[in-house]
């Protein structure tokens, strides 16, 4: 079972058009609401006159921000509804709530907003300029998360400070060093479904809010905590989501909703992006500006980094703050460096705001330490993969945030280099020209990630057996896409030995009756729900064992649960059929004993500490999945266009659970960062307004684009884990754009530290070396 | 999502359309003809169009006819594009045709549509200039045959109430050596950086551009200084270059400055293929 | 006021007639989705941008945001929920050609539009059709391999017919 490639359990739902997501469940009688966006990035309001708009029939209500609470996660900087003033380009400034969404439309286009612009600053640069606009000039009064620092009067959110070594002592043993600047604009992650939330507030006072989200748990806890609610009445369902990648982490429409369904009595309300407001108006990928500069010995070990992460929070910090601290955590790449100083900070801008995108900082920091790391590599002439695996993180070494590595916290990154090495054939060529225009060229980086959540994440899962024996699985991780519940499926057919056709996992989450899966994000829902999965089979099995050992007279410690029997050790054809003692056992005369067999698990994850505020010191995750990458290019010398010809990833997964799911995981995360790095951006004119916010123009990968993807599984066991399976959700993800503008940047023989690597990028580079080459 | 409300009509002849067209604009209403519709359903959402009435025109015969007439290829401008393509039987315009939008989209733009739309790059009128096409208009007067040059400067000249029936196109134009390349800013999905028709005639080749301004384009100085073969073909292209109308496109697909870089590459290719014809 | 602005319309959606009163200006796929309760057909965009709202229209796939509904009177609509055990949807399970499932049905109406039209597709034909769509989970691979998977057994059946 374990490693098998079963097919996933909703599958015949997804390619039949069963499946349903938030806004099928749309029914006649919900009043549907319209967001009225910012056509300004910092602006004053002046007035909002509604007049207009109150006239269009069917017009229930219509919200602005006045009076609200302040929200966000780590940091309370966000009014729900923009109140005083705007932040960003497509921040929400009024809803307006009809009977129908076209009534709704109507009167949001008559809701008409008096703006006085405020100057705008337009990258974390800029925002750290003396004298540059302040976007929150409260920062100092807002109510914030433990371990969360902002900056008054300046435009920092947070500051994650790593101070590990000693950096004279790094630098006096450097006989090589290099600094390097990237940069690249915040982006989306443009989920094939926008975002929806649907709420109604019942006369009992039952908050019943619909949500296509990572987080219902979250949902549930946020709406108690800033409105006051008491939390069991906010319940939150949460059918198959659409597509995610870390963008439906953040609490947002749900709240809108809610306020809405209060406007107008209760009443059931839908909001549904449009996919313009689903890119610019709800959290976008976040972008960042870094140094790095690293310091070597001759021989090509490091021994001192210094670096400086400005992640582009956008308007309001909400999780930006959370990713910033995770790409202090992770700041040097799986590189072992004694010396490491790092300031990774979330900064304020007036673009839209930022929230965790699939590799949730990591695929940001890669870009820019491997990078450095091929101009390291270039000065001191090294062999690109030489230099890594010189440099490798291995058990025994210690991360940025001083945690101890050890065999099992820690996947064998020498092993992911030395078998990308034999599959890219590397030692064969790097860069070869194929004719006078043409040349195909390798880049290669490394990745390493852990999980930044909430030291006291926890996870559920309940097993209800039916009268034939089989069970229903509910587990609060959400199917985004993942599998993952097939997955939780296959770990607990394998820990009952019985056949997955009897598993029968619940889908939809409902906060209510599922038990809480904190959220499902960070490649966690395997080891946290799997845990809680196989808790619940051992409550399940003791049960069993507990009703057989008196059907059967015999001592529990003799019995064996598997194929859909209770049976003796010792002699399987003494037993008891599951399917008689599931709901309890019926002795022939009609008495009966036991009941309903219900497993109960849940995991929490143990050892994790918050970081030392002046050192970072602390331990923010429970594993490293470890894994090197790369990217075959062809590129032409004339044009500066290229192709990506073939794109190979090297994992250490710890364990495979399902082959197929799994590498489709990882060339699905390989395709968004290539898609990422090749081509998506936000576009911004002068006053910092988005200029692309439609798929037309804001362009994802299409078929035919994609190269030819080749991965491969590193098996090193994580010991406390289901079966020793890392996660592996986003890894794919991380070390693309790096891949693809080291080898870019090799076939053009030019640096290239910026994304997305348009052809019109490498020009400009290029022509900044030869002035006038056109 | 249509954000208002309109009506929509669904005449069978010509005469009908017009009738329709002008009853409605005596009624006040705000009228638009519709073909493949996609721009207007595009645009509404967005506010950028605004209609009370639709006519459709794709239940009109003579908007739908792909056949021979004489010397001439007549094709209706309610044709979908990708019925174009597969008929093939103007292999430049199947090309030109095949790189707008997507393969699904095209299925339902049109000829008419594609030419006579407000998104400016309207890449299907481009073979239609280099062959000199005739397009044929309804309009309260009846039917006018006109020069496409003639009526389409930046874009389509219709009058009110005006639409555009079919595009004409002398036969011996369509077994013409061309070529039509589209260069994005990246791959293959997306809007052009430049568009480049161009069609080998008595050893001179016309050009036709989109993407380079904000409207599709035909020139004759810059023909002229393409055919200048006395010079370098580098030369002539620099020549060309200098003689292209103003101004050139600057946005979010391309700085002005790249798409000149472009456009110098794709004119050498598509030249130097055409010239070894 | 709305009600005068409404019209009855008689689609066949899936071999079944259906008597519907929506607005002129209503798309396809509001009428599918919210009138006929049909939700297998996806708003990704409705800017004729995603795919994921494709149909057949006479067999023809269509973005059913960019066709209003009134425009498909008299003509043939398919919809996912039409298609009954095809090869397509068989070969999409089996090649894991999905993750999320949201462009998945607009995805496999074109496909199997594809697969119909052209049962010996060259990989030219494949990516011209198949660029309509956008997948943001899956790498493309899966999808290709899927749609080759079908196309092979239908040069298969052709052989095994003439041979």
């Amino acid at each position: 079972m374990i490693g098998n490639s079963v097919i996933r359990k909703e599958a015949w739902d997804k390619v039949t058009g069963a499946a349903k997501y938030t806004n099928d469940y749309i029914k006649a009688g919900t009043l549907h609401a319209k967001l009225v966006t910012s056509r300004y990035a910092h602006a004053k309001i002046k007035e909002i006159d509604t007049r207009a708009a109150q006239t269009v029939p069917g017009v229930r209500a219509i919200l602005t921000g006045e009076g609200l609470p302040l929200t966000g996660e780590d940091l309370r900087d966000r009014p729900p509804i923009a109140f005083e003033k705007v932040r960003y380009h497509g921040e929400v400034v009024a809803v307006v709530v009809a009977d129908t969404l076209v009534q709704a439309e109507k009167a949001a286009n008559l809701v008409r907003i008096t703006y006085e612009p405020l100057p705008v600053v337009g990258s974390p640069r800029e925002a750290l300029k003396e004298g540059a606009p302040l976007i929150h000039e409260q920062l100092g009064s807002y109510q914030k998360g433990i371990g969360t620092y902002p900056e008054p009067n300046t435009n920092i959110a947070h500051r994650t400070k790593i101070r590990k070594g000693n950096m004279e002592k790094g630098w006096a043993e450097s006989d090589v060093v290099v600094e390097a600047n990237i940069s690249f604009s915040p982006s989306d992650h443009a989920a094939m479904e926008t975002r929806c939330a649907i709420a109604e507030i019942r006369p009992d006072g039952y908050i019943m809010i619909h949500a296509s989200s990572q987080s219902p748990f979250m949902i549930k806890k946020l709406i108690s905590s800033y409105f006051g609610e008491d939390v069991g009445k906010v319940i939150v369902h949460t059918p198959l989501v659409g597509g995610a990648y870390g963008g439906k982490t953040p609490v947002q429409l749900e709240l809108l909703a809610y306020l809405a369904s209060k406007a107008v009595g209760g009443r059931k309300v839908s909001i549904w992006n449009t996919r313009e407001d689903d890119i610019i108006t709800s959290p976008v990928h976040i972008g960042l500006e870094a140094t790095v500069k690293l310091g070597c010995t001759n021989d090509g070990y490091l021994k001192a980094a210094e670096i400086l992460y400005l992640f582009d929070g956008g308007a309001y910090s909400d999780k930006a703050i959370d990713v910033s601290r995770a790409g202090a955590v992770d700041c040097t790449g799986p590189y072992h460096i004694e010396n490491v100083w790092c300031d990774s900070l979330c900064v304020y801008t007036n673009h839209p705001y930022a929230c965790p995108f699939r590799g949730f900082g990591h695929g940001e920091l890669s870009f820019a330490i491997e990078r450095t790391m091929d101009l390291l590599a270039e000065k001191l002439q090294m062999d690109r993969l030489e230099l890594r695996m010189k440099n490798a993180i291995r058990p025994g070494h210690t991360t940025p945030t001083q945690v101890l590595l050890n065999n099992s916290n820690v996947g064998n990154l020498p092993k992911c280099i030395k078998r990308l090495r034999e599959l890219i054939h590397w030692d064969d060529w790097q860069r070869i020209e194929i004719d006078a225009r043409t040349v195909r060229a390798k880049g290669v980086s490394c990745i390493w990630k852990t999980s930044t959540v909430d030291t006291d994440a926890s996870s559920g899962a309940i097993l209800t057996f039916n009268p034939d024996g089989s069970i229903n699985l509910i587990s609060g991780v959400v199917e985004i896409g993942t599998g993952t519940k097939t997955i939780l499926a296959q770990i607990l057919a394998e820990k009952m030995k019985m056949d997955i056709k009897d598993i029968h996992v619940k889908m939809e989450v409902d906060t209510q009756t599922t038990p809480e899966h904190w959220k499902t994000v960070a490649s966690r829902g395997t080891f946290m729900a799997g845990r809680a999965v196989l808790e619940a089979a051992d409550d399940a099995i003791r049960q069993l064992k507990e009703i057989a050992s008196i059907v059967l007279r015999t001592p529990i410690e003799d019995l064996e649960v598997g194929y859909g029997k209770v049976f003796l050790r010792d002699d399987p054809t003494i037993y008891v059929d599951i399917k008689d003692i599931a709901y309890g056992y019926k002795y022939p005369n009609g008495n009966a004993i036991g009941g309903q067999i219900i497993g109960l698990g849940n995991y929490i994850l143990r050892h994790l500490t918050y970081l030392d505020k002046e050192t970072g010191a602390g331990k923010p995750g429970p594993e490293w999945t470890v894994g090197a990458q790369a990217v075959e290019i062809e590129f032409d010398k004339r044009d500066y266009t290229y192709k990506i010809i073939r794109a190979v990833s090297v994992i250490d997964i710890g364990k495979v659970l399902n082959e197929k799911a799994a590498i489709g995981q990882v060339i699905g995360a390989m395709s968004m960062g290539l898609s990422w790095a090749s081509r998506e951006t936000f576009l911004f004119d002068r006053y910092e307004r988005v200029l692309n916010p439609q798929l037309r123009t804001y362009r994802p990968l299409r078929f035919g684009e994609h190269p030819e993807y080749v991965v491969e599984f590193v098996e090193t066991p994580q010991i406390d884990a289901p079966y020793g399976a890392r996660g592996a959700g986003e890894h794919g993800l991380i070390g693309m754009p790096a891949a693809l503008a080291n080898a870019l940047s090799i076939a053009a023989e030019v640096p290239l530290n910026e994304l997305p690597l348009v052809p019109e990028l490498i020009w400009r580079k290029k022509k900044g070396e030869h002035h006038g080459s056109i | 999502m249509v954000p208002f409300d309109f009506t929509y009509h669904q005449p069978s002849s010509i005469q009908e359309a017009i009738q329709l067209f002008q009853t409605l604009q005596q009624q006040g209403k705000k009228t638009m003809y519709y073909a493949g519709g996609t721009e207007i359903i595009t645009l509404s959402r967005l506010n950028l169009v605004f209609t009370e009435a639709v006519i459709d025109i794709k239940g009109i015969p003579e908007c739908r006819t792909l056949r021979f007439d004489k010397n001439y290829l007549v094709l209706g401008a309610a044709l979908s594009l990708t019925t174009i393509e597969e008929a093939n039987v103007f292999p430049l315009l199947s090309k030109a045709a095949s790189e707008v939008a997507d393969r699904t989209a095209r299925n339902q733009i049109t000829l008419g549509g594609n030419i006579c739309g407000q998104i400016f790059y309207r890449e299907a009128v481009l073979p239609l200039l280099l062959t000199d096409s005739d397009v044929i208009i309804a309009g309260k007067d009846g039917l006018k045959q006109l020069p496409i040059q003639q009526i389409f400067q930046k874009q389509m000249r219709l009058h009110p109430g005006e639409f555009l029936v079919q595009i004409m196109t002398e036969q011996t134009y369509l077994s013409l050596p061309y070529r039509s390349i589209k260069k994005r800013k990246q791959w293959e999905v997306g809007y052009p950086l430049v568009t480049v028709a161009a069609l080998k005639t008595n050893e001179q080749i016309r050009v036709a551009f989109s993407g380079v301004c904000p409207f599709p384009f035909r020139s004759q100085t810059v023909e002229e200084r393409l055919n200048d073969r006395q010079l370098p073909l580098e030369s002539r292209i620099n020549e060309a270059l200098h003689h292209l109308p103003r101004p050139i496109l600057d946005d979010i697909e391309g700085s002005a400055e790249y798409r000149l870089f472009v456009l110098k590459h794709t004119l050498f290719d598509i030249i130097t293929e055409l010239e070894g014809e | 006021m709305e009600q005068t602005t409404k019209c009855e319309m008689l689609l066949t959606v899936n071999g079944e007639q259906h008597s519907v009163i929506a607005r002129p200006a209503d798309t396809l796929l509001f009428v599918l989705r919210t009138i006929l309760g049909l939700t297998g057909a996806k708003p990704g965009c409705l800017n004729g941008d995603c795919g994921a709202c494709t149909v057949l229209v006479n067999d023809v796939p269509i973005k059913s945001c960019m066709i209003l509904a009134i425009e498909t009177v008299e003509k043939k609509i398919t919809t996912i929920e039409g298609l009954k055990h095809t090869p397509i949807q068989q070969a999409f399970v089996e090649h894991f050609a999905f993750q999320c499932g949201y462009c998945t049905p607009g995805f496999i109406m074109n496909a199997h539009a594809l697969t119909k039209k052209h049962p010996l597709a060259s990989d030219e034909i494949i990516q011209e059709w198949l660029q309509s769509n956008i997948c943001r989970c899956t790498s493309y691979k899966e999808i290709e391999e899927a749609v080759k998977t079908v196309l092979a057994n239908n040069s298969a059946s052709l052989n095994d017919n003439h041979f």
